[in-house]
């Protein structure tokens, strides 16, 4: 029986660009370039592997996001995944995590599912909370923030390092999976990869077709609301002294006056 | 005035210090219920009602240590249809985050993650929140439901202020789901003595500067002199030199102490991710040119090896 994998990936700012917000208080991403967030390259590296080690798999990668988004879509495909679902809509615009969540869980049930596979995190929110919801939402176990896991007979099994313990984790599929970067390094598309891509077959779905109604989504069915943000202020420039042997003392100095000694 | 939820992060009764920097800002929006779950959870009465709980309601059962996540979530849904809070209040660890996210989710409310800060305000608590790499301060708000809040740790000081802090025992029915997944072993970490990274009031860090797993010694001397936890820039634990737990960055944990001290960080936008809101900051590097000097407060440029020795022999003859 095939292991049926979903990898949700995400389209995000370049952090080394100028990110920053549009008037209405979303993510300005006309400015600046996006890419395959860099967390989730290790969900689609693990989804890889446990593919790799399972009689017959396979991995849909899927995304939600406006249209440049499928270039994430793309490079998941090159890395090795076999097809991709882009659900994209107008009416997503400024959609929460909340809503987030309930469009990818609609999409994982309609295209089918053993196991989920997140990132830890993305990299523009950073808030680390998708795997959980999926998991709430969809019903089945969560086994999140994995810094080792494998697939055998039905079982996910996995390491979690927390701040106080490093825990064993084992749950039966179907179940939602996260992993950190600690879980192994991403591979790089091949050129054979990158042309492959171009062939695989790339769905696109919208609300209507995920039966979801267009005010539980974007900023009108956000649950919550951003009332302002502000640019932080450049920093003052700082002092900064060059050591001619005195540099240790000099620093020992400022932290008396700032009283951390 | 109006009850507010707080869980309680503590190990075998031991509160952790984010859990009381929460009280303090539990107390600006109403009168702190806190909810301590597991084993110990009675013994965290005391402390918490030093710090203004006016209750303290406790539940322990095998479930909330043989099972991830969902045992809590149970638990902390109980709390909340026993008392109707006016907000849920979390610490930001990454389970904090999951709980804070399914109990949400449940209750159909509204999510922060990480604030930074709390006021009161007329639709609810207000949250700021740090983003981008710290490049902007957002306020936002809970628009439905019980406002879901996770805070971060060093987002507010201490301030006891003794209450009640009665105790009541919790009655939680686990769901079907709440048995899914499993914790089949757990081995503590192993203690360094030193303040855990997320929480601590100082971290030192070494980056690729520091040149080598064995000299990292010199960054940790300088970090017990302060009472400072060590942090690692990534390309210091890729490397092989430090653990990935004390990796800070958008990759590792992102720490917001009143002194961060980057020594041979060069500051790439990754490790400004996770240390940008740092109240002071101090780098020594040998490149005058490194981004690391357009964040700092006082900056040396100089050879770390001859810096950070002399400042720690500084530290010490000072404290002597």
């Amino acid at each position: 029986m095939s292991l049926r994998i979903v990898v949700c990936v995400k389209y995000v700012p370049d952090a080394t660009g100028d990110r920053h917000f549009a008037d209405d208080l979303t993510v300005d991403r006309d400015d600046v370039d996006g890419l395959l967030s860099e967390l989730d390259e290790y969900a689609v590296e693990q989804a890889l592997q446990i593919a790799d080690e399972a009689d017959d798999a396979e991995i849909t990668v899927l995304t939600v996001g406006p249209e440049d988004a499928k270039d994430a879509l793309r490079k998941a495909l090159s890395m090795g995944a076999d097809k991709a679902v882009h659900v994209e809509d107008d009416d997503l615009h400024g959609t929460d995590v909340m809503g987030s969540s309930l469009v990818l869980a609609k999409a994982i049930e309609k295209t089918g599912y053993d196991l989920v596979v997140c990132g830890m995190a993305s990299t523009d929110g950073t808030m680390g909370v998708l795997p959980a919801l999926l998991s709430e939402r969809l019903g089945v176990p969560q086994v999140t923030l994995l810094s080792e896991v494998s697939v055998e007979a039905g079982v996910v099994k996995g390491r979690r390092d927390g701040d106080a313990a490093s825990e064993a984790l084992e749950a039966a599929l179907p179940a939602v999976v996260s992993v950190t970067d600690q879980s192994g390094e991403a591979r790089y598309p091949s050129f054979k990869g990158i042309m492959a891509a171009k062939k695989k077959p790339v769905e696109s779905w919208d609300l209507e077709d995920l039966e979801i109604e267009a005010g539980e989504v974007g900023l009108e069915g956000a649950w919550t609301k951003v009332d302002s943000a502000t640019e932080r202020p450049a920093r003052s420039a700082g002092t900064i002294v060059k050591d001619e042997g005195e540099g240790g003392r000099q620093l020992a100095e400022f932290l008396a006056g700032q009283k951390f000694i | 005035m109006a009850e507010v939820l707080v869980y309680v992060d503590h190990v075998d009764g031991a509160v952790r210090k984010p859990t009381l920097e929460l009280l303090t800002l539990a107390r600006r929006v109403g009168e702190p219920v806190a909810v301590a779950l597991g084993a110990g959870a009675e013994a965290t009465a005391a402390v918490l009602a030093e710090h203004g709980a006016v209750k303290v309601l406790t539940a322990d059962a095998p479930e909330f240590a043989d099972y991830l996540v969902v045992p809590k979530v149970d638990a902390l849904q109980a709390a909340h249809e026993q008392v109707s809070p006016a907000a849920v209040l979390v610490p930001s660890s990454a389970e904090g985050k999951e709980i804070a996210a399914r109990l949400a989710l449940r209750l159909g409310s509204g999510l922060i993650t990480d604030a930074t800060d709390l006021e009161p305000g007329d639709d609810g608590p207000v949250a700021t929140q740090s983003v981008f790499a710290a490049a902007y301060t957002t306020k936002s708000r809970i628009s439905r439901g019980t406002p879901v809040i996770t805070v971060k740790p060093n987002s507010a000081a201490v301030e006891p202020a003794p209450a009640a802090g009665a105790t009541e025992s919790l009655s939680v029915t686990f769901g079907e789901k709440s048995t899914g997944t499993k914790v089949t072993a757990r081995t503590p970490r192993e203690s360094t003595g030193r303040p855990e990274l997320t929480e601590a009031a100082i971290v030192v860090s070494g980056g690729r500067g520091v040149n080598g797993a064995e000299n990292f010694s010199v960054i940790e001397a300088l970090a017990d002199s302060l009472g400072a936890a060590v942090g690692a820039s990534r390309a210091a634990v890729d490397a092989g030199w430090y653990p990935h737990a004390n990796q800070v960055g958008q990759t590792g944990k992102s720490v917001s102490p009143q002194l961060y001290i980057a020594s041979g960080i060069s500051g790439a936008i990754q490790h400004r991710a996770g240390m940008q809101t740092s109240k002071t900051i101090v780098a020594v590097n040998k490149d005058a040119e490194a981004p690391i000097f357009e964040l700092v407060d006082y900056g040396v440029v100089g050879d770390l090896f001859d810096v950070v020795p002399q400042l720690t022999e500084e530290v010490n003859t000072r404290k002597g």
